[in-house]
């Protein structure tokens, strides 16, 4: 049986490694992944797998690039279609990095890295428009609950009449509920009144 | 361009020798504050209230007042 041969119109640098050969089936998945140090396959790349046609590598099975301060060097770097000027200034990298003047190591920062600790990391305004929003919406509901008070609750229970209520203090205070610190020590039961 | 190297080690123990001490003070603080401020009063509260309490004469209030399903006013 013909072993199948891959090919793939990517810039495959020589170090590319990690190829697996699709053993022939004709439910081959793009699962082969493509582990390439320091550039990654452009998107529009496309592999021809054998006889079977094409198989488009997707962008998001590929490595990405984000600034995040817990990894501080992403797979990829930021810049991937370098310039005539950034190429001829990655050439120049190759040299002495002492003759680079400090603009050039700048821009060469800038062709690996998006953005700088500095500014990955820096605040933005959004905690107002979070408290806005949590201001906003417990006011919402406290109107909510107004409404339900007035709309759909019905009568409290005759517990809560005055008169019941002034039965209950009394019976409370003949049973010297708490009389060291609490209730009754507050009421006076000389001159039967609260204590002043 | 020369910075100066960081601080590599014992980044742990020097906060713990800034941090502990005061952790430590302010504890002995809060129990403090909360001895003199809770407890004691509150053991003062209970002791005087049973020194002068006479648990015949109370009862009998409770009694007279018609509390109680098992002892009922002496009117009745």
């Amino acid at each position: 049986m013909l072993y199948p041969h891959i090919s793939c119109s990517s810039l495959s640098l020589p170090l590319s490694f990690l190829e697996r050969a699709a053993v022939g089936d004709a439910r081959m998945l793009a699962t082969t992944a493509f582990r390439l140090v320091g550039k990654r396959a452009l998107s529009t790349s496309i592999c021809l797998r054998g006889a079977h046609g094409v198989a488009k590598v997707e962008d998001y099975s590929l490595p990405a690039y984000f600034d995040r301060r817990e990894s501080p060097l992403p797979e990829i770097k930021f810049v991937q279609q370098l310039s005539a000027e950034q190429k001829s200034l990655k050439e120049k990298e190759k040299g002495s990095w002492a003759a680079l003047s400090k603009e050039e190591k700048i821009e060469l920062y800038r062709i690996s890295f998006k953005e700088s600790f500095a500014e990955m990391n820096q605040g933005s305004g959004e905690w107002k428009s979070v408290v806005a929003g949590i201001f906003f919406f417990v006011g919402l509901t406290g109107l909510v609950v107004l409404w339900q008070r007035k709309f759909v609750y019905g009568d409290v229970p005759n517990t809560f009449d005055p008169e019941y209520k002034q039965k209950e203090i009394q019976r409370m205070l003949d049973m010297r509920i708490n009389p060291v610190q609490g209730f009754s020590a507050k009421w006076d039961y000389e001159n039967n009144a609260w204590k002043k | 361009m020369s910075l100066a190297k960081p601080a590599m080690r014992g980044l742990l123990a020097k906060r713990l020798r800034f941090h502990l001490p005061i952790a430590f003070a302010l504890s002995l603080c809060a129990a403090a504050a909360f001895k003199f401020a809770v407890s004691d009063p509150r053991k003062k509260a209970y002791a005087d209230f049973y020194t002068q309490y006479d648990s015949t004469k109370e009862f009998n209030a409770m009694r007279e007042a018609g509390i109680f399903e098992s002892a009922r006013p002496s009117g009745e």
